[in-house]
C-alpha cells in the first residue's frame, strides 16, 4: 500500500504567491505538510507552505490545447501596448 | 565553567545518534520519510560538530597548544572514551525503535538545551539555542509517528510498545547529571504515550548505567568500527 500523492506549493517570500515545486507522498495532510518541510524548504525556500490532494487538482487536457489557447495568439489588443505612455510616468 | 567531559557528554550523545539514525538513509519506509531521518540525523551530526569543537578548544586551552580537533575526537577515541549514554548506542532496530528512541532522545535534548540555552556559558548557550529549534523539529516528528504507530495496526501496535519496553530502562541515564530533568521530560512524554495506547512502562530496577564514564554495550565497538574506519584508512582524507 503506498501512501496518495500530494502538490507541494511554497511561497518564497512575504508578499510573493505560493508557488507549485513539486508532489510527494504522504498518508494525510498532516504529514504531507512535514514531508513538504523537509523536502523543499531545507535550502530556506520558503515561509509558507500549502499541500493539495493530487486529486483535488482539475487539470485542462493536452487535446483541448488549441481550444483553450490558440486563439489568443492573435490578439495582441489583448496586451496592453497601444497606449502612450504619459511623459514622467515610470514602472507601467 | 563547562568541563571538556561535559562537552564530550553532550557531543558524543548528538554524535552517535546521528550515527545509528544515518543507518536509515535508503532504508526508510517511504522515500519522504528516509529524506526526513536523514535530515534530522544531519541536525544532530551539526550539533555534534559545534560541541565537539568546543571540548577540542577547550581541551587545547588546558593543554597550551596541545590535544585534539573534532575529527580526532570523533574518529581516533577508542570505545572507553566516548561519553555517550547508551540509549544513542543501542542497534537500529525496527522503525518503531528508531522513531520512539527519537521520541525520548529529542524530549530529552530539548529540556537540556532549553537550560543551556539560558546559562552562563555563552558559547554553549549559542549551540544550545541554535539546536534547540532542531530538535523541537525531531521532538515534532517523533510524536507524529508514536501516535501512528501506537494506534495505528495491530501490528505496529505491537512493535511500537516493544520499542517502548526495550528501551524505558535506558532514559534514566540520560538523567543522571540533571534529575530535575526527568520530571518535565515525563510531562511531555508520558502524555504522548497515553494518546498513542502505548502503555508507560514501569519505573524498574533495571536502569544501564556506564555511558558517561565509557562504559558501553557490545553494540559500540561495531558502531565505531564503521563510523571511523574511512578516516583510519585514510588518515586526514577530505574532498
Amino acid at each position: 500500500m503506498s501512501w496518495p500523492l500530494w502538490e507541494v506549493f511554497v511561497r518564497p517570500r512575504r508578499g510573493l504567491n505560493h508557488q507549485h515545486v513539486g508532489s510527494l507522498h504522504a498518508a494525510d495532510a498532516e504529514q504531507a505538510l512535514r514531508n513538504a518541510r523537509d523536502l523543499y524548504t531545507r535550502r530556506e525556500e520558503g515561509v509558507s507552505i500549502w499541500v493539495v490532494p493530487a486529486t483535488a487538482i482539475s487539470a485542462s487536457s493536452p487535446e483541448e490545447r488549441d481550444a483553450f489557447f490558440a486563439p489568443a495568439a492573435d490578439k495582441i489588443y489583448r496586451h496592453p501596448t497601444f497606449y502612450e505612455v504619459p511623459e514622467g510616468a515610470e514602472h507601467i | 565553567m563547562t568541563t571538556v567531559d561535559e562537552l564530550l557528554a553532550l557531543g558524543d550523545d548528538a554524535l552517535i545518534a546521528a550515527q545509528r539514525l544515518a543507518e536509515w538513509t535508503t532504508r526508510a519506509p517511504e522515500l519522504e520519510e528516509d529524506v526526513a531521518l536523514a535530515n534530522i540525523a544531519l541536525d544532530l551530526l551539526g550539533q555534534a560538530r559545534m560541541l565537539l569543537s568546543y571540548a577540542a578548544d577547550l581541551e587545547r586551552a588546558g593543554l597550551e597548544g596541545a590535544g585534539r580537533d573534532e575529527d580526532a575526537l570523533a574518529y581516533l577515541r577508542g570505545e572507553r572514551e566516548f561519553r555517550n549514554a547508551q540509549l544513542t548506542e543501542l542497534p537500529r532496530g525496527d522503525f518503531a525503535d528508531a522513531l520512539v528512541r527519537m521520541l525520548f532522545f529529542a524530549a530529552y535534548q530539548r529540556e537540556l538545551y532549553a537550560e543551556l540555552a539560558a546559562g552562563p556559558d555563552e558559547r554553549l548557550a549559542a549551540i544550545a539555542g541554535k539546536a534547540s529549534k532542531e530538535v523541537a523539529y525531531h521532538v515534532d516528528h517523533a510524536i507524529m509517528w508514536t501516535l501512528r504507530l501506537g494506534d495505528g495496526t495491530d501490528e505496529s501496535h505491537r512493535r511500537a510498545q516493544a520499542a517502548v519496553d526495550r528501551l524505558w530502562p535506558y532514559t534514566f541515564e540520560l538523567f543522571e547529571d540533571r534529575p530535575h530533568l526527568r520530571e518535565a521530560w515525563l510531562a511531555a512524554v508520558e502524555p504522548v504515550l497515553a494518546e498513542a495506547t502505548l502503555d508507560r512502562p514501569e519505573d524498574g530496577r533495571f536502569r544501564p548505567t556506564g555511558g558517561r564514564k565509557g562504559v558501553h554495550t557490545e553494540h559500540m565497538g561495531y558502531l565505531l568500527a564503521e563510523m571511523q574506519s574511512l578516516h583510519r584508512a585514510h588518515p586526514g582524507a577530505s574532498w
